[in-house]
């Protein structure tokens, strides 16, 4: 197949070739001009209304909505003259007449593209002088709320209900300046990925109850991340303020999750910010757990597992480089590595290919196979009276009490590693090694089809936890291993050197992107 | 004089021949007056044929735009293996027009006539006539003529005994002005929101139900058994002005005028004659002030303009107009033009799909603050602010709706800029700064 050839074309003064058919707003990006607008959107079908990409293009009469007009040969495209900088202006003075200019008290402001073009482009002052329109503000059902007077009937929300979640719930209601986005009859936007009209939203029209009035968008610090609720693997910022994670949003990621986070996934980031975490190393003694320096405590935990095989309870949402680590605690004395995952209901995106909240509703189960781990429906069943049992961040919630602590009395020892200290492996445990959370360290994870991607730190850890991937290099040393890794992508590296499954890969090659986890073996290991 | 009244010697009837004969209304009737010949005679012909005779007719859009119909038609591709259909635009909502409603109201079997031999000529296996909801008479009236046609086998799977299949439904829209423009008109006949769609992709390339599509008007469809029957040459030869505008037009007159109804004329028409002679001027006493020619939409000419045009697509835009749907509305010397366009403007505002950011904000905002000049509260710089608005809206959006908005604004302004500035009262606040200024001193 021999793709066509390119079409040349010239924007701002800068040559550019794009495919044939690339609308002349893409191919601006392309040239690294940003044509402002509103209703286009990469991921919805072109509408085509706000008319705030209207560009002046050399030999035709009008100006072109950029977004609706392909390349062709030789275009000469102009975003900055005259014509097209008064044609912004009006449109943006159109839509401020009725805006209630309330940006003190939006929470769009400071990442609200009407505000952004406007400060940009816009009149200094205004000529409106009637009364404005008022709307009152409606609950959209889900996490959504509906504030019209700030709307600008881009249509993105009703584009995305329509022909992404296919779930047709919104429409544009009435005529002229009366009209409002609205809710069909009876409906509600209770659709399993409806909040990501929040995000389409370009202003601050549609806005999430769990998000409202929490913070100032200038307020947050980003970090890019992974949603951990599922194994979609679904790249995500993770924002918090004041070291405390106040939302997680979707990150453009064609190959995994295009522009979209659903709304489980996106809402339960709560437990990040949990309080009851372990915030020092413990070690039992005269039958008590008492705080310890690091050193002693690893020691400890050192001396414990030369006690017997190690059975090794994982969770999930381990990171690979952790899992990795603990792998290579059962190895050469017979021992075993399990997991649990929880499941629920699947939810798929139906406009997006092989998008959807995944029925196992952890982030790492397809690396905890590969690093060979098997999941159990009761994984401590198979710990045997003599092995020393670590339990790794694995609370085994909702799972009967009296038998888990049974289970962890059975073992020769219990060594727990993890952000909290489950009650069953209390009075069990010899020593606690604390370690941050999925939030607060640096890693990676493999989702379901293989992809192997980076997340970055987001808040500060509790106390003196380390990251579980430099506790338990510290751990495999006292155990005369030679782990002297500084950074997670070293431990990271040390995997990709042992595993062929993630052979050829390093953190520089994965960017914020990810990449596939090396085929050949995963075709192997497939089950 | 035009229907209602008797017909005016000097008018041309091929459309309105038969408007107010009840007889004609039916299918007996119809055809005793010489109907379904024609569609028999195109049964006979070649497509492509049928298509050359509009062609050499000169026959174009009577909507508005004034297209050329035969070449409109001759954008259908036949056999490309998609399914093609025929629209016939009965959405007629321009304020001031109300032509298409005479014809469908007495002669629907004209319509019908011209819809079959247009699908024939273009092989579209359905036709659509998208009906006005307002228009329950015509509904009423097409419906029963369709019904007939049917029962007569004049429509159906064989077409006269043609062997060709023809089928016409009439669809009643809900009432909206911008189903008039042509592909609101498809989105509303596939129940969707009657929302104009980018062009393009055009009709002929992607229309009804995304299909290659034709749309006509009713008039220009009506005109083409006649055509068929008298020749293209009969047709070519009824002009008075430019030889690019040819056969007749039908005229819907209201307003302040003697004589309101409609007339059909020969394209090229002297416009004074038109208003004077058919018309019969402006009421006892009164004087013409302004006429606008073709419906809403277009610009208001002053009577020394209007007395100055010639009634064709080209003559109206030599006087600064345009021909547009041919809804002549009158003004006299009594009426106050900042109320007229006030009002234009309000239709306008309340008509807007409320797509386009220009067209949404834009036709409110100016009506706001037209109404507000006409109650006494304008300032100097509305109008300039109008005028600006009026740019702004202007050759921007996807339809023309914006562009109809603002085009009776400017031209209002342009030409009756003293009515305005008569209700404007002096600034205020200049007034008071001088007052402090003389307090100071």
């Amino acid at each position: 197949m021999t793709s066509p050839p390119l079409v040349n074309l010239t924007i701002e003064g800068r040559r550019v070739a794009v495919a044939p058919g690339t609308s002349i707003l893409e191919a601006a990006k392309h040239a690294g001009v940003l044509i402002p607008h509103y209703c286009y959107h990469p991921a919805l079908p072109v509408a085509g209304l706000c008319r705030m990409c209207l560009v002046e293009v050399e030999k035709m009469p009008k100006l072109a909505p950029s977004c609706a007009t392909a390349v062709a040969e030789g275009q000469v495209v102009h975003v900055h003259s005259e014509k097209a900088r008064e044609a912004r202006q009006g449109v943006l003075e159109f839509l401020l007449i009725n805006h209630p200019l309330d940006c003190p008290i939006c929470d769009q402001s400071g990442e609200c593209e009407l505000q952004d073009y406007t400060f940009a482009e816009g009149r200094k002052d205004s000529r409106y002088q009637e009364p404005k329109r008022f709307n009152p503000v409606e609950d959209f059902g889900g996490d959504v709320v509906y504030v019209p007077n700030r709307c600008i009937l881009c249509t993105r929300c009703v584009r995305f209900m329509d022909e992404v979640a296919q779930d047709p719930v919104l429409n544009v209601s009435e005529r002229g300046d009366r009209a409002v986005i609205g809710k069909f009859e009876g409906a509600d936007l209770t659709h399993a990925w409806a909040s990501n009209v929040v995000d389409l939203c370009p202003v601050g029209a549609l806005v999430s109850k769990d998000f409202l009035n929490k913070a100032r968008a200038w307020e947050l610090d980003r970090a890019a991340s992974i949603c951990p609720n599922c194994t979609q693997g679904c790249n995500v910022i993770l924002e918090t303020r004041d070291n405390v994670v106040v939302r997680m949003r979707p990150r453009p990621n064609e190959e995994v999750n295009r522009f979209f986070a659903c709304d489980y996934g996106r809402l339960n980031y709560r437990w990040m910010n949990r309080r009851d975490r372990v915030e020092l190393p413990y070690v039992r003694q005269n039958g008590q757990l008492v705080a310890a320096e690091w050193d002693r405590a690893v020691r400890a935990a050192a001396a414990l597992l030369g006690q017997g095989r190690a059975f090794v309870l994982a969770s999930p949402m381990l990171s690979n480089e952790a899992l990795y680590l603990l792998s290579r605690l059962t190895r050469g004395n017979g021992g075993a590595g399990v997991f649990r995952v929880e499941r629920g209901p699947e939810a798929p995106l139906p406009g997006v290919d092989d998008l959807a909240l995944r029925a196992e509703r952890a982030a790492n189960v397809r690396g905890a196979e590969l690093l060979g781990f098997e999941e159990r429906q009761a994984p401590l069943e198979g710990v045997q009276s003599g092995d020393v049992l670590v339990v790794a961040d694995e609370e085994l919630a909702g799972a009967d009490p009296a038998g888990l602590a049974a289970a962890a009395a059975r073992a020769a020892a219990v060594i727990v590693v993890g952000t909290t200290l489950p009650p069953w492996a209390r009075d069990a445990a010899g020593v606690v090694l604390p370690i941050t959370n999925f939030a607060e360290e640096e890693g990676t994870f493999t989702n379901l089809r293989g992809r192997v991607q980076r997340f970055l730190q987001a808040r500060a850890g509790p106390g003196v936890a380390r990251p579980s991937w430099f506790v338990l290099s510290d751990l495999l040393g006292a155990r005369g291993e030679r782990t002297s890794y500084f950074l997670a992508s070293e431990v990271f590296a040390a995997m990709a050197a042992d595993r062929p499954e993630f052979a050829g890969l390093s953190y520089d090659s994965l960017g914020l992107k990810g990449a596939p986890a090396n085929a050949g073996q995963l075709a192997e290991a497939a089950p | 004089m035009g229907y209602p009244q008797k017909i005016h010697p000097r008018e041309t009837p091929v459309l309105s021949k038969h408007f107010g004969d009840a007889e004609a209304l039916t299918l007996q009737g119809w055809r005793a007056r010489g109907g379904y010949a024609a569609l028999e005679q195109a049964l006979g012909m070649e497509p492509a044929a049928i298509t050359n005779v509009i062609k050499e007719s000169g026959l174009r859009g009577r909507g508005g735009a004034g297209f050329p119909t035969g070449m409109k038609w001759s954008f259908m591709k036949p056999g490309d293996g998609k399914p093609h259909y025929l629209c016939c635009n009965a959405d007629e909502s321009e304020p001031g027009t109300f032509k298409d409603r005479e014809i469908m109201r007495w002669t629907p079997h004209a319509v019908i006539e011209g819809c079959a031999i247009a699908a024939y000529a273009i092989a579209a296996e359905t036709t659509y006539v998208y009906i006005r909801g307002e228009f329950t008479e015509p509904l009423r009236e097409m419906t029963r003529a369709v019904k007939e046609a049917y029962a007569a086998g004049i429509l159906g799977p064989n077409a006269m005994g043609s062997g060709k299949r023809i089928d016409v439904h009439v669809h009643k829209g809900a009432g909206a002005y911008i189903c008039g423009e042509e592909t609101a008109l498809m989105n509303s006949l596939e129940g969707r929101r009657g929302n104009p769609r980018i062009k393009p992709p055009f009709p002929a390339v992607a229309g009804v139900f995304a299909q290659p599509t034709t749309i006509n008007n009713v008039e220009t469809l009506a005109a083409v058994p006649a055509i068929l029957t008298n020749g293209a040459q009969w047709y070519k030869g009824l002009c008075l002005g430019s030889p690019k505008s040819t056969g007749t037009k039908l005229y819907s007159v209201c307003g302040n005028v003697r004589y309101p109804g409609n007339y059909e004329v020969t394209m090229g028409f002297s416009f004074k004659e038109f208003l004077y002679d058919l018309c019969g001027g402006a009421p006892e006493g009164r004087n013409f002030k302004a006429i606008i020619p073709g419906g809403a939409s277009v610009p208001i000419m002053t009577v020394e303009e209007a007395e100055g045009a010639v009634m064709d697509y080209e003559g109206f835009v030599a006087a600064g107009s345009m021909l547009g749907s041919g809804g002549v509305i009158c003004f006299d010397d009594q009426q106050n033009m900042v109320k007229q366009i006030a009002r234009l403007a309000r239709f306008f505002a309340h008509e807007s799909c409320a797509q386009c950011t220009q067209c949404r904000e834009g036709t409110a905002w100016m009506t706001k603050i037209l109404e507000r000049i006409r109650d006494g509260g304008g300032t100097p710089e509305d109008l300039d602010t109008l005028l600006d608005l009026a740019e702004q809206m202007t050759g921007k959006t996807i339809c023309v709706l914006s562009d109809s908005c603002a085009t009776p604004v400017i031209s209002g302004i342009q030409k009756f800029r003293q009515e305005f500035e008569a209700l404007i009262p002096p600034s205020r606040s200049r007034v008071s700064t001088a007052a402090v200024a003389t307090a100071v001193a």
